[in-house]
């Protein structure tokens, strides 16, 4: 089956709620009803007519070809299916996503993959801070599923991240894991000031640690069977991230100024 | 009984009688070969039958670190229970005590399927909750701190109720040590089949079983219709040139794989002969209606 194929005819001239074009919300909608499908986020509105060209497929599998750093939303309460974002988007792409596979190629804003609990979401380019993170008032991030970051990512990545796995692997901004409940967070690049700060438990993987903060306790350096498993379950997405789980590796417990059962690991 | 012979040996026309078992089947693995094996040779320790042992457990293979979730060298255990319940209070016992407790160790599932038993799930209090759960994707490991690092196990292995157990040979030769030789080829033969464990001693058991006994709290007593000793003191089933009986018992993931073993053993058997081994072989079955599975040897002949 061809993909649904929407090519973006000239650059918006406001932010929009893509949240409408996921593969279950489009199952079984003609061409036409699809272009009646309303995106704006000012009064004036638009839809997806106006901004895209559309060629019909199976809506299992969408394709944008050409983003936008006002395309808000993208992939937003994903449940099955494919998204390619063939460009940029902006703010919360794969936000509360489930599951399926969601691909931008190209970067992103804030709050990608923000509370998903499944499926898979892979930005090629860069995330803005806040990667898997909870919106205000909410009391956990990212729940599950697996969130790939090939550039590099904000601040406060992986922050509230309660499970799944988040893999950055270009350089992540200041804070990253900050108030992880469990979960694992693997950053390849460089890594910003104070990773892991209140974190309760889980499991943060840095190749380039910096000085880490106060409440972490050294506990010696490991070959553990758990980094062997992860190693060959990364193998097929990052070849980077395998090999730095198969070396031996330092165990810092923290934050103990949180629950404390929390880790970092890093080379030894 | 009417007889097929095949090179020189004489197969009898009857079946191996067998019965619906729950079977399941872990990994276990090791920093090296010969210490994956002692945990999954101790783990299957005392396992020969589910009469006196609950459950009956063994080897399927071993498997190179290549093959493995961790990349150590692993060796596949099956365990077979009458009863899902009773499947699963060996399966933690024996993990606990055999596998937790082996040096380097790990523990993975090594069977799909919906059906599920506990493993890490119920080991990860031994962590006194320094025990850490990990996910990925779909599947869940729990890491217990141990005095040689970590003990990391899989939450849960599959269970299959669509297992096989009691799928047997009957060899008999002349002396005791053709005999031997004859079931010890056809052991060699059936531990290269996959899915399936021979129980017993080096997979031979010399004592098989009838059911009954004159003794009121025995449930089974020796197999005197095969005891060369009593051969002209009861209705025996043995010819005047059988002086030696021994059975290979088989238990399998599937029906398909028990047959599979069989096949395999009564070839290796039948290729040696009758001078440097079984003269007749032969199969265990209680007539047909307590077990629904029928090995019938003639469809299993080379």
């Amino acid at each position: 089956v061809k993909p649904l194929i929407l090519t973006l005819k000239r650059e918006p001239g406001q932010r929009l709620d893509l949240a409408p074009l996921v593969p279950h919300l489009l199952d079984g909608k003609l061409q036409t009803e699809i272009a009646e499908i309303e995106v704006q986020t000012t009064r004036e509105k638009v839809t997806a007519g106006d901004i895209f060209k559309i060629r019909s497929g199976g809506a299992d599998s969408i394709r944008f070809e050409g983003g936008s750093s006002r395309f808000d939303n993208i992939g937003k309460d994903m449940k099955s299916g494919e998204i390619v974002v063939e460009g940029d988007c902006g703010k919360s792409p794969g936000r509360n996503m489930s599951g399926g596979n969601l691909v931008v190629n190209g970067d992103c804003g804030p709050f990608a993959g923000s509370a998903m609990s499944g499926g898979r979401l892979e930005i090629a380019g860069d995330a803005g801070g806040f990667l898997g993170a909870p919106l205000e008032g909410e009391m956990e991030g990212m729940t599950g599923g697996l969130l790939i970051v090939r550039g590099n990512a904000g601040e406060r990545a992986g922050d509230r991240l309660r499970r799944g796995t988040i893999m950055i692997e270009g350089s992540a901004g200041d804070y990253p894991g900050s108030r992880v409940i469990a979960g694992t967070l693997i950053v390849l690049g460089e890594c910003g000031s104070l990773p892991g700060y209140l974190m309760r438990r889980g499991t943060i993987v840095l190749a380039n640690p910096p000085e880490l903060g106060p409440a972490f306790v050294d506990c010696g350096i490991h070959e553990l069977a758990f980094a062997s498993v992860f190693s060959g379950l990364l193998r097929p997405e990052s070849r980077a991230a395998a090999r730095l789980l198969s070396r031996p590796l330092i165990r810092f417990v923290g934050d103990m100024a949180a629950l404390g059962k929390g880790e970092i690991f890093f080379p030894a | 009984m009417r007889k097929m012979k095949k090179n020189g040996v004489r197969i009898d026309d009857s079946f191996a009688e067998a019965f619906p078992m729950r079977g399941t089947a872990i990994l276990i693995t090791a920093p090296n070969r010969r210490w994956a094996r002692q945990a999954a040779t101790t783990m299957t320790g005392f396992a020969t039958s589910v009469i006196g042992c609950g459950v009956e457990a063994g080897i399927d293979c071993e498997r190179p670190g290549k093959e493995t979730p961790d990349g150590r060298p692993g060796v596949r255990v099956l365990m077979f229970a009458m009863s899902s319940d009773t499947l699963q209070t060996q399966l933690v016992n024996r993990a606990g005590q055999c596998v937790l407790t082996s040096p380097g160790s790990a523990c993975f599932a090594s069977l799909d399927g919906t059906d599920r038993l506990p493993l890490g799930d119920s080991l990860r209090y031994f962590g006194d909750g320094w025990q850490v759960s990990k996910k990925f994707a779909d599947r869940h490991f729990w890491r217990i701190p141990v005095m040689d690092g970590e003990f990391l196990c899989e939450a849960t292995t599959g269970l299959t109720k669509k297992a096989v157990g009691g799928g047997n040979l009957l060899i008999m030769g002349a002396t005791a040590k053709t005999a031997m030789h004859a079931a010890e080829l056809a052991v060699a033969a059936m531990n290269g089949a996959e899915g399936v464990i021979l129980p017993f001693p080096g997979g031979i058991v010399r004592s098989g079983s009838k059911v009954g006994s004159k003794y009121k709290a025995m449930m089974a007593s020796t197999n005197d219709a095969y005891c060369p000793t009593l051969r002209g003191a009861v209705p025996s089933n043995l010819d005047e040139d059988v002086g030696c009986v021994l059975e290979i018992v088989i238990d399998g993931l599937t029906e398909e794989a028990v047959a599979c073993a069989m096949r395999a053993g009564l070839a290796a058997i039948v290729k040696l002969g009758p001078e440097h081994g079984a003269v007749r072989v032969g199969a265990g079955n209680y007539g047909g209606k307590l077990g629904p599975f029928h090995f019938h040897l003639k469809d299993l002949l080379p």
